[in-house]
């Protein structure tokens, strides 16, 4: 992951090009274990990365569709490059997919096919939904139920559905080669069971590989901080902190809410670059929250774990669960989250 | 009939029997005191006596529906008097049993031959057909058995058709599938033969036949995943192509399930929600790690267009993976080879092994990098916390990776990235053996940047470990070590020296290798302290310096390292002769390689880069010296190690200079007194210093008998023998 190495304010194409001079003639495996070696290898000189800017989504958005991603809860996957992808035949991987969903909730019955199953798969792009340029166009691929009734009500009902993207996936894009499409991050919403179906389909025809994606405690913090630090016009949400004790018979969770404004203000005083978060920020910051605690409730929240980070701009759960709330921020928090799955399948 | 199909017989028996006690109780009395092995003596005793049977087909005492299947496998009695009568009463019999709780897959054998064999009318067979319902399975060797009679053309076309649909409402009911898997082309081939799908796929069986349902949806089935075959253009709008109404068997099929197992829980179309067919699997529809082997996916090829049937049937296209057997067929047919759509399956095939190996597709192995990388991380079971009922599985997938880095004598890149991710989590005892082969398998590269990431880490654990875990981390470094060699000395040869954008020298390949000597030279001075000199510990450190010795002469690579004195002097004061022995022979092997090395620097003065510094040659004549000292003359130590004598006096050893020859060597004197106690064994006294002069080159040839072969070879390389003393 470049961002560790190199400052975030350096441009993102000035970085990769020079990547590409170090490698010349390099082949993309060579790349891709080149940049494990490095990520692995160096401690990383305290990270920085950007605050969210206000909406970087591009303008050939639909808002319609944007506005359908957000309020939901999504599970994250990193999923690795798609081998022979190809955004011209999505008609043709809707037939595919809705016939192997078809014979997949079949198994065990006589075979049947067509419209005898209500169900219809709809692939389609999600416009403008990038970083820069060269990041791939994100899709979203929907399962939907049909009405029996050939009635007026050609609404159909959104059964599953899932997405795929890449925000500032360069450090990805870099290390493959023109045969694969990189969205490395793949958010589901409905029936887990639809979602295997799905992924397993995609993981036989494009050779690829799903994994769940966790947030760790680290990641939260950051979240956390970068979130804090957004600017909102109005806030919809208290700021909301979840830890928990592992302690039998039953684990103990400890919920601590914020007023937005409070952690706006605590984050502010801790802060110091401006357009930027490093590392030292973001653990002040929570150590100020940890030492608040603590003298109230004399409980050292440092030694408990940290699994869920709720703000006016998203909420995240440890177990890879994500709600995006701001369609402001949506490409920051998309951008982070790009950056983990990526690191996730290096 | 093997026994595992006799119990299902006789259980289906008997549930038959249990539920149908208000229905035909005059038919099944006294069945349900059949056992197994009753029930099928019967069977054989009914087919050695037909005529009692016939006689007395209403006997009480015997399975109705045995006499009946009797009855129709012996084929229709010509002298029979009442014969529509007694066919209609079997007939009835078994569509009773059959509609009702369903037919035993030995039952359903039988009459389905019957069926197919044309030993009755058409009537009859059609009726069979209808209710050939399954209780349990259908045996895949029954449906093989009903095909080749189809073949023999027995049958009307009508019956074949019934058949056909029977066989596509039934699939799921046969056993295993990989026979019937094979008859698809001879299915099509059949259709085609009765004009039931023509030639070309055209119109003209539509024509003949109508639009039939049924083969409309085989028709459809086929256009969804190969549209280019099929010209037909099929109606695009909704339709029921077995409809379940027309579908003869799906009520009886759920009626006898709900007979036989109770009535489900929910309405059949809920019970298949995957809900609750499959719990939540750790591992999304595949039941094993490696995906199978299956060739690409029919996505890719329907993005051809204009390809048409005899393309797709005439071999100029693809080599399927699946008809790919042995090594001269790879070879035949490589430059078409059809690659499997999950590249992670070559792992279990080594004819694809042998392919990927050669091949130079960048994104094949991009493919197989990915998968295996994700792979190993998520089935890890301390990388996640996973669960550690998995570890056995986790284990064998190890071992297929390598097995495959053996068979290929290469690493993946894959299992480099595994190791810098999760050795740093490695509780050091977790898949140890085939952890510590992963790391011998390492692929080469630059040491200094890999020492961080692999070698530290393992240090911490070896340190902290018992020695046998020391002992194996030796000889997985050993391993290490010979494989880079062999690697580099193959690589040399073929030019351009390397392909890795890492080491672009040959110069700075030696450096690694040297590099990854020196670090294990470290570590073992530090284990042998650790260890208190343990002789078990020190033949696997030895073990790895025999392979550094003959770098330059084995592997042709300009490389000499000498090992530390740590290890140099603690093999040489060993109790233990075969340590002894294993370090003359590494001494005879420095020796050698040293020459040959002089030689060549003599010979072609171009190759100065890699010329040994002179600190090499140096320190191998200090040791040799020290070793002559010892061994031989009985002046040891003389330079560069100075003893007061003070503490040897105090020590009761002031007369030390011969107490390391090979007669007074702690390892070597009881040598030294069966060699006397043999030679003289009428001998008084044992006097070990009397050996000298002549008793000496006898004393040695001795040694030598003893199995001593790396002294031998040390004193004969290193000694010249003019000096006995």
């Amino acid at each position: 992951m470049d961002s560790y190495d190199t400052p975030e304010s350096t441009p993102r194409h000035s970085a990769s090009s020079r990547l590409k001079d170090y490698f010349i003639g390099a082949t993309p495996l060579q790349k891709r274990l080149e940049s494990v070696r490095k990520q692995t290898s160096f401690i990383p000189t305290p990270p920085r990365r950007k605050i969210p800017q206000c909406s970087q989504l591009q303008e050939d958005n639909d808002p319609q569709k944007v506005a359908f991603l957000l309020n939901k809860q999504w599970t994250l996957y990193s999923l690795t490059p798609l081998y022979k992808f190809s955004y011209t035949n999505l008609k043709e991987y809707s037939r595919l997919l809705s016939a192997f969903i078809a014979a997949e909730k079949q198994k065990g019955l006589a075979v049947e096919v067509g419209e005898d199953f209500n169900i219809k798969v709809t692939f389609s792009t999600l416009l403008g939904m990038k970083g820069t340029q060269r990041d791939p166009e994100a899709f979203l691929v929907q399962i939907l139920s049909k009405s029996q009734l050939p009635s007026e009500n050609r609404e159909h009902k959104v059964l599953w559905t899932g997405w795929f993207c890449c925000i500032f996936g360069d450090s990805l894009l870099e290390t493959v080669s023109e045969d694969f499409t990189c969205v490395p991050l793949f958010l589901a919403n409905g029936a887990e069971t639809n979602t295997a179906i799905v992924g397993t389909w995609f993981q036989k025809t494009f050779d690829c590989y799903f994994s769940p994606l966790a947030i760790n405690a680290f990641n939260l913090s950051w979240m956390a901080a970068m979130w804090t630090a957004c600017k909102m016009d109005q806030y919809m949400a208290a700021t909301e902190f979840l830890w928990s004790v592992p302690c039998s018979p039953q684990s103990l969770d400890i919920s601590y809410a914020i007023h937005p404004e409070d952690a706006k203000a605590l984050w502010d005083s801790v802060h110091k670059t401006p357009g930027e978060v490093t590392q030292e920020e973001v653990d002040l910051f929570m150590d100020c929250l940890y030492s608040h605690f603590h003298r109230h409730f004399k409980i050292h929240l440092s030694a408990t774990r940290l699994v869920r980070v709720s703000t006016s701009v998203a909420s995240a759960h440890t177990d890879g669960k994500i709600k995006i709330l701001c369609h402001k921020y949506l490409i920051g928090v998309l951008a982070y989250l790009t950056e983990l799955a990526i690191f996730q399948i290096d | 009939m093997s026994s595992q199909k006799r119990v299902k017989y006789s259980q289906a028996q008997k549930r038959t029997s249990q539920v149908s006690n208000s229905y035909q109780t005059n038919l099944l009395a006294g069945e349900e005191k059949e056992d197994l092995n009753d029930s099928k003596h019967s069977l054989k005793h009914g087919q050695d006596n037909p005529a009692e049977d016939y006689g007395h087909a209403d006997d009480q005492g015997e399975d109705a529906l045995q006499i009946a299947v009797r009855y129709f496998e012996k084929g229709p009695v010509k002298t029979s008097q009442s014969k529509d009568k007694i066919l209609e009463k079997h007939l009835k019999t078994v569509e009773n049993v059959a509609w009702k709780n369903g037919l035993a897959p030995e039952g359903i054998d039988i009459l389905l031959n019957v069926a197919l064999s044309g030993k009755f009318g058409s009537a009859v067979n059609t009726r069979i057909l209808k209710c050939m319902i399954p209780t349990t399975l259908i045996s895949e060797d029954s449906v093989v058995k009903a095909v080749s009679w189809l073949c023999v053309g027995k049958c009307s076309g009508s019956t074949k058709v019934l058949f056909y649909r029977w066989l596509v409402a039934m699939f799921d009911f046969i056993d295993h599938k990989d026979q019937i898997n094979l008859l698809y082309g001879f299915f099509f081939a059949s259709l085609q033969d009765d004009a039931l799908v023509s030639k070309n796929w055209t119109t003209s069986c539509i024509d003949q036949m109508g639009m039939q349902p049924h083969l409309q949806a085989l028709l459809s089935l086929y256009k969804f995943f190969a549209p280019t075959l099929i010209s037909v253009s099929l109606p695009a709008r909704k339709k029921i192509y077995f409809k379940n109404s027309e579908n003869l068997w799906k009520t009886a099929l759920f009626a006898v399930r709900q007979r036989n197992h109770g009535p489900p829980p929910e309405p059949l179309k809920l019970m298949l929600d995957p809900a609750q067919v499959r719990p939540v699997k750790r591992k999304w529809n595949s039941y094993s790690v490696i995906p199978a082997l299956n060739s690409s996916s029919c996505s890719k090829e329907c993005g051809k267009k204009g390809m048409t049937l005899s393309d797709y049937l005439s071999s100029n296209g693809s080599f399927p993976l699946e008809q790919l057997k042995s090594f001269p067929q790879l070879l035949q047919n490589i430059h078409c080879l059809e690659l499997p759509s999950q590249m992670g399956a070559v792992l279990n095939n080594s004819l694809l092994l042998h392919y990927i190996n050669c091949v130079k597709d960048e994104s094949i192995l991009l493919r197989l990098y990915h998968w295996l990388s994700q792979t190993l991380q998520e089935e890890c079971i301390w990388y996640k916390m996973n669960n550690y009922e998995h570890g056995k599985e986790f284990t064998n997938f190890l071992d297929t990776i390598i097995r495959a880095e053996c068979f290929l004598q290469e690493g993946f890149y894959s299992c480099e990235t595994f190791l810098y991710k999760s050795l740093p989590l490695w509780d050091g005892f977790c898949c140890r053996s085939q952890f510590l082969q992963l790391v011998s398998w390492i692929p080469f590269s630059n040491f200094s940047e890999m020492k961080p990431l692999v070698f530290d880490h393992l240090g911490q654990l070896f340190f902290t470990s018992t020695i046998y875990f020391k002992c194996s981390v030796f000889q997985s470094l050993k391993e290490l070590l010979q494989n880079w060699l062999l690697w580099l000395s193959t690589d040399i040869h073929m030019k351009p020296v390397m392909n890795s954008p890492l080491e672009t020298t040959l110069g700075g390949s030696m450096n690694s290798v040297s590099e990854l000597i020196h670090y294990v030279g470290w570590l073992s001075t530090t284990a042998m302290r650790l260890e208190n000199n343990s002789t078990f510990l020190l033949h696997f450190i030895l073990d790895f310096y025999e392979k550094v010795c003959d770098i330059y002469i084995n592997y042709n690579l300009p490389l000499v390292v000498l090992f530390p004195p740590g290890i140099f002097y603690s093999a040489l004061l060993s109790l233990d002769s075969s340590i002894l022995n294993q370090l003359c022979y590494i001494m005879h092997r420095y020796r050698n390689n040293l020459t040959a090395a002089k030689k060549n620097e003599l010979v072609q003065k171009t190759k100065s880069e890699f010329n040994f510094s002179s600190k090499t040659y140096q320190e191998f004549n200090h040791y040799l010296t020290a070793m002559v000292g010892c061994l031989w003359t009985s002046k040891p130590f003389q330079k560069g190690l100075y003893i007061n004598p003070e503490v040897l006096e105090k020590a009761g050893i002031a007369e030390y200079k011969n107490s390391l020859n090979l007669v007074y060597h702690p390892a070597l004197l009881s040598y030294a007194v069966s060699f006397l106690l043999q030679e003289w064994p009428e001998g008084r006294t044992v006097n070990v210093s009397s050996i000298r002069g002549k008793k000496w080159n006898w004393y040695l040839d001795y040694l030598f008998s003893e199995g001593l072969q790396g002294l031998k070879l040390f004193i004969r390389s290193s000694i010249h023998h003019s000096s006995v003393p």
